[in-house]
């Protein structure tokens, strides 16, 4: 009976050992197949669509709605959402068209945005997570809410005075040829990536999405993460509405009309669970490539948006159909 | 039953309200054009809660609607000689097989229901477009008895209400007063417990995203026929209303919990508020902000009354057992 030398009688890994089929299985690998199948689809079918200048050019049309679905997308990883997105764009681009018509340069706009985007996602924060409030109500109240202020305020008006300096961020290129929202979208993807996966704030968010009692339990300050991510999503839709209005140079109250939608959509096809605790931000960006140059590709040739969105709700569903599909057949194969 | 009188009590001083300042509003032809203008609201909100009722929701709801209201629309056009009620009937089946389409997917596959239908949106919306080849049917593409149904009248009251009477009664009965009614209460309130009982989830979505699918089928006839008009944007952005309904009238979000009066008086709450803005010359670019506004406000007071209300199932049965 020696204490010493007994060899422990479970080896714990730190983590389960990599396997080639995992890996195969991975939903960022049916994205990055999705991917390669749009690219090699738009170029055999268009002349036009692999070229670099045009490529990066299509990133205008969804670096915006890019931004505002990594916000979602964390919502959804701690089991909230946040509907209120496109509206929060409509508010703050009421904001900014009017303190540019009091003549504030595009930097002090910059502030406005994210201060009104901000505040925004604090109301939000606060009607969840302090009032105990489901966020998918919660949001499609302040949805209706930001947005009927911005058309009370606009009526069938709208704001175009803006700084040139403003519609130089949002039509203009940083480097070679790439847009500053796309570039911009790039480095928040890099930064939310390496915070959600490996930061202990980012293991303590899957904690919360994975099971918010016990992550209580065990010390995670699940309110105040949540509010600070409805604060993040209201900062990043600011930042969206502030280079969406520099890109198009005007307030309309029906702007960004129907982005929640798509950023959910963006989201949940990039894996992020909609029970929550699940997901990863190379998902979401794959998920953005691949609509963003589905609808480019599309476009190209001459289909109308509306059939595009047929397209896209298609290929929501049968993305989430197909391998619970297969799994099944595999099972009864067995 | 309790916040149902409250919320009877709120819709009246509205409108007593909205009398004092416009007295227009308030004779029986002004009120009885705002019930046909609601009528829509109500059906849809019924239809609506059942699916919430189960944890759900349907959000394809509208698209549902305005795709079926085109599908009739060309009927129609393609064949006037149809009967009017073959055209109903067909209207209700293909939005029942819309919604058993998005049931098949959420109940078969078990994939959530707001992203099966936050797809089928999509797809229905953008399916309106390619069917119609993006032309809009007027009312000239109508024939006088496809547009002559929302029109007729019955004891001074509008088909449209008629139906949505009918439709309103119909889920009282169903709700309340059929075993398969109080399952979905019972899949809602607590589906683990509900299984043991043998009341199956799969299958009670089964039966909530069809009937949700055929009350969007019939309302997407009656749409198109009353407003004389079909294209892709009809109704758009409409399940959001229909969702506040539910949700001004009690109905939470989490399941369970929702009563026929309770969605009903919602649904009035926001054709009253529709109907009466113009009327008090308030700029009608408010409804938005006043209707997000209450949404947030019902959803408040919703969360006060659950906490006690969740615990008093049987009240009866608690009578009885303290009484010995």
């Amino acid at each position: 009976m020696s204490e010493a030398a007994a060899p422990p009688r479970y080896a714990v890994a730190d983590r389960a050992p990599r396997r080639w089929s995992e890996a195969a299985l991975r939903w960022e690998t049916i994205l990055v197949v999705l991917l390669a199948l749009t690219v090699a689809g738009n170029t055999a079918l268009s002349p036009y669509f692999l070229d670099l200048g045009n490529l990066l050019d299509a990133t205008f049309n969804f670096s915006e709605k890019a931004m505002i679905a990594l916000g979602v997308a964390l919502l959804i990883v701690v089991r909230d959402i946040d509907l209120s997105v496109a509206a929060i764009v409509a508010l703050v681009s009421l904001a900014m068209g009017l303190t540019a018509e009091a003549g504030a340069g595009a930097w002090a706009l910059l502030a406005v945005a994210l201060g009104v985007g901000g505040a925004c996602g604090a109301v939000n924060g606060a009607l969840t997570t302090a009032l105990g409030l489901p966020a998918i109500v919660v949001t499609i109240g302040t949805m209706s809410l930001f947005r009927g202020v911005a058309q009370v305020a606009l009526g069938d008006q709208a704001l175009t005075k803006y700084p040139d300096a403003l519609l130089a961020v949002g039509q203009g290129y940083v480097g070679y040829n790439v847009p500053w929202s796309f570039a911009t979208f790039l480095v928040l993807a890099l930064v939310i990536g390496f915070g959600l996966h490996m930061t202990t704030l980012g293991r303590r968010i899957f904690a919360i999405g994975a099971n918010p009692v016990a992550a209580r339990f065990s010390g995670v300050p699940v309110a105040r993460i949540r509010f600070g991510l409805f604060v993040l999503s209201g900062l990043l839709s600011g930042l969206a509405a502030w280079f969406l209005t520099g890109r198009i140079g005007s307030t309309r109250p029906n702007i960004a009309m129907g982005w929640e939608l798509e950023a959910v959509t963006v989201a949940i096809l990039g894996g992020i669970s909609i029970a929550g605790g699940a997901g990863t931000i190379a998902g979401v960006v794959l998920a953005v490539f691949v609509l963003g140059l589905t609808t480019f590709g599309l476009s190209l040739m001459n289909v109308p948006g509306i059939v595009i969105n047929v397209l896209l709700g298609g290929l929501l569903i049968v993305a989430l159909a197909a391998p619970i599909l297969a799994r099944r057949w595999l099972e009864r194969r067995r | 039953m309790r916040r149902e009188i409250w919320l009877a009590a709120i819709v009246l001083a509205l409108v007593v309200g909205v009398g004092l300042r416009a007295p227009a509003f308030v004779t029986p032809s002004s009120l009885l054009g705002v019930l046909s203008d609601t009528s829509f609201l109500f059906m849809l909100a019924l239809a609506e809660m059942a699916v919430l009722l189960t944890r759900g929701i349907d959000l394809s709801i509208a698209a549902n609607l305005a795709l079926t209201g085109m599908v009739a629309a060309l009927v129609n056009r393609a064949a006037p000689g149809v009967p009017i009620a073959v055209v109903l009937g067909l209207a209700v089946g293909f939005g029942a097989g819309l919604g058993a389409f998005n049931a098949a997917l959420i109940a078969g596959l078990g994939i959530p229901p707001i992203v099966v239908t936050l797809g089928t949106l999509a797809i229905y919306r953008g399916l309106i477009f390619v069917i119609a080849h993006g032309a809009w049917l007027t009312s000239k593409d109508m024939s006088p008895a496809f547009l002559a149904v929302p029109k007729a009248e019955f004891l001074g009251l509008s088909s449209l209400v008629w139906i949505a009477a009918g439709v309103s009664l119909a889920f009282w009965v169903y709700l309340n007063h059929t075993s398969a009614g109080r399952a979905l209460y019972a899949v809602g309130g607590n589906p683990v417990a509900a299984r043991y009982c043998g009341v199956d989830l799969a299958r009670q979505q089964g039966v909530v995203y069809t009937l949700s699918g055929a009350v969007a089928g019939l309302c997407g006839y009656l749409w198109v026929s009353r407003y004389g008009i079909a294209y892709s944007d009809i109704a758009i952005g409409y399940e959001l209303t229909v969702v506040a309904a539910c949700v001004i009238g009690g109905v939470s979000i989490a399941g369970g919990v929702g009563t026929v009066p309770g969605a009903l008086l919602g649904a009035l709450f926001l054709g009253i508020v529709v109907n009466a803005l113009p009327v008090i010359d308030v700029s009608p670019f408010w409804q938005m902000a006043i209707s997000g506004a209450v949404i947030l406000a019902a959803v408040i007071v919703n969360s006060r009354s659950e906490k006690s209300a969740g615990k008093l199932i049987l009240p009866e049965a608690r009578r009885a057992a303290g009484s010995v």
